[in-house]
């Protein structure tokens, strides 16, 4: 058994006989050395990843003003953070977005700015106190203006994540991007082979105390990260760094059409090779790492599973769900992890960057619970009018217009002969029937891609749903497509304001 | 070069690309069609030298002829070589290279924006 100081390595690291690979080169070491040759042979493996991280941001301190202030709200170039603390520090958080510009700019867009030197206009209220008279201020900063810019970031660094893809008939916007209607594409996230965690699976080096590579600077893990979620391989770490001393090149604000901001930040964490069972881990290859494809057109937590794909097979450019070829592309960039390894190595051959051993491990078990909700959520069923009067698809123009004016509903759902909903028509669509003289049959003239509720799906879905579609009615179905009430913007504002 | 083609819907499209095609004697080399009741709008590729006979011919039986001449263009400094643009162009304008970069074949765009929307980094761009 091969076992290695921490202190060794680092000696070698400091005369500059130390070995360094990254993570993609030690798959090939082990495989000809084996674990046991590797370790031997390679001192440090370093691993990188650059992709969206949304749980991050900065602390900022900005010094006293004259009078001085304790801001109670402050804005960066119109976008809001947190300064429920001290006088004048604040937490940027990068999705936060511009309260005038919206998505294009948010607090990821302030964090650029900052470290590529660009001025930032800070507004700041207060309610003046003895200590603290000013109740507003008005300034322009420069990262070099204030005195600390602390990039801490409650989760970064997913060890693996799922594949998004859409079964629906829409394009979906999420934070993994455009997913096309039918699945259309499926999109994916974190580096595979270079993943930091995927490499160290058991936590055995990755833990509080290591230092790493954090957007071009060293920077170090401060612990788990929220949703830590080690049970299912799903880990996630807490991180630390000097915006100060960071390179814009892994500092990059994003927007995702339809989502909002997020940032897209580089992270590289070297792997000391302390003995075989580490060596072993980092040897993991892209087809040795598997993911869930999941249907993002359920808008709930338990979004269905449609199957597992290695990063090999995502890598590949398409994938099979359910017999389809689909087309896959990443979110994160695999060429800047890589670099980021790259540049990593590069640090510790030069004597740059020594390695550390945690001073306290990251909980290997453990799982990410969904929320306590103590408020139940009316579902579609509870408050839908179950008094809902239909028509058949093969019936007259003129027998809907009958029904509409005897039931004074506006909305007629169109069903089958087997009662299934196959469209809906409305008393404008009769009007332009007559207006164009068209008496043909319901089916003729109905609206059929209809936009429909299901009785179980929570209400705030079916909102959304009427939102989106720009509609005030929805008939609502049961699991077998039969038509059993129809629900109405009305019945949910009704709700939601006894609600609040 | 990449030219679009755009039918009224009270137009038939079929008989008038294969009477285009019958009257110039030139090949349209039809790389997407989309048609139904709203709108129908082909694209396709035509000899340079063609072009004008083309276009007369398509126009003279009430058809609209674009040129495509502006297509896609990349901000390097904003691109982040992400790849998320790959999976949603219809025709493959975006590829991985052997290193990982993101290649662009501009060449190939049919001009229909989808990439647009889907960069994080706002760097892919349309003239107008
Ligand atoms: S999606 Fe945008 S940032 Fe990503 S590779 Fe394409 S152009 Fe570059
Ligand atoms: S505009 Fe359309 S065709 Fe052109 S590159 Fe973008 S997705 Fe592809």
């Amino acid at each position: 058994m091969v076992e290695k100081s921490i202190h060794e390595i680092n000696r070698r690291i400091k005369d500059g006989s130390v070995n360094v690979v990254t993570a993609e080169e030690m798959v090939g070491i082990v495989a000809e050395l084996g674990a046991d040759g590797a370790a031997k042979e390679v001192d440090v493996v370093t691993t990188g990843t650059f992709g969206a991280m949304c749980s991050s941001g900065v602390w900022v301190n900005l010094g006293h003003s004259e009078p001085p202030i304790k801001m109670q709200k402050v804005w960066f170039n119109d976008v809001e953070a947190y300064t429920g603390l001290a006088a004048v520090d604040a937490y940027i958080g990068v999705t936060q977005l511009s309260e005038s510009r919206g998505m294009e700019y948010g607090g990821a867009h302030v964090i650029e700015d900052l470290l590529r030197g660009k001025s930032v206009d800070v507004h700041a209220t207060a309610y003046g106190t003895d200590c603290y008279p000013r109740k507003q201020l008005d300034t322009t900063i420069t990262l070099d203006d204030i005195n600390q810019a602390v990039m801490m970031n409650p989760r970064n660094c997913y060890q693996k994540y799922n594949v998004a893809t859409n079964s629906s008939n829409r394009t979906l916007h999420t934070y993994m991007g455009a997913l096309l209607p039918d699945y259309g594409n499926a999109t994916y996230s974190a580096a595979g082979v270079l993943s930091p965690l995927s490499n160290d699976p058991n936590y055995e080096t990755i833990g509080t105390g290591t230092r790493i590579f954090l957007g071009g600077a060293q920077g170090y893990v401060t612990g788990a990260g929220t949703q830590h979620d080690p049970t299912n391989k799903f880990g996630t770490i807490m991180v630390q760094g000097d915006l100060k001393k960071m390179n814009p090149d892994y500092v990059r604000a994003a927007t995702f059409p339809g989502y909002g901001t997020s940032l897209y930040l580089g992270i590289g964490i070297p792997i000391p090779i302390i003995n075989e069972r580490v060596a072993l881990a980092t040897a993991v290859s892209d087809a040795d790492i598997s993911t869930n494809i999941l249907d993002y057109a359920t808008a709930s937590r338990a979004r269905p599973k449609l199957g597992q794909v290695t990063y090999e097979q995502l890598k590949s450019g398409t994938i099979d769900i359910n017999g389809r070829e689909v087309p896959t592309s990443s979110m994160s960039s695999f060429k800047v992890a890589r670099k980021i390894a790259g540049e990593l190595k590069d640090w510790i051959k030069r004597g740059e960057f020594f390695v550390s051993l945690p001073v306290d491990r990251l909980p290997t078990v453990g799982v990410f619970k969904p929320m306590l909700q103590t408020q139940e959520t009316p579902l579609v069923g509870d408050i839908m009018s179950g008094n809902v009067v239909t028509i058949k698809q093969d019936a007259s123009v003129y027998e809907a217009a009958k029904k509409i004016i005897e039931s004074e509903f506006n909305h007629l759902p169109v069903v089958s002969n087997n009662n299934s909903l196959v469209g809906i028509v409305t008393s404008w669509d009769i009007s332009k029937a007559v207006a164009e003289d068209k008496f043909d049959l319901v089916e003729d003239i109905m609206t059929k891609d209809t936009v429909k509720a299901i009785s179980g799906e929570t209400i705030d879905i079916a909102a959304y749903r009427l939102d989106q579609n720009n509609v005030s009615a929805m008939p609502v179905v049961d699991k077998n497509d039969q038509v059993i009430g129809i629900i109405t913007s009305d019945d949910i504002s009704k709700l939601l304001a006894r609600r609040c | 070069m990449k030219i679009r083609i755009n039918v009224a819907p009270d137009i038939v499209v079929t008989p008038i690309i294969a009477e285009v095609i019958l009257e110039t004697r030139t090949l349209l080399n039809i790389s997407q069609a989309h048609i139904d009741s709203t709108k129908g709008e082909i694209i396709a590729d035509v000899p340079n030298d063609e072009f004008n006979k083309i276009k007369a011919a398509l126009t003279s039986r009430g058809a609209k002829v674009t040129v495509m001449d502006k297509p896609i263009s990349r901000d390097e400094d904003e691109c982040v070589e992400c790849g998320a643009c790959v999976s949603v162009c219809p025709v493959k304008v975006f590829t991985f290279g052997e290193d990982w970069s993101v290649n662009l074949d501009e060449g190939k765009c049919i001009q229909c924006g989808t990439c647009i929307e889907m960069c994080p980094h706002g760097a892919l761009t349309l003239e107008q």
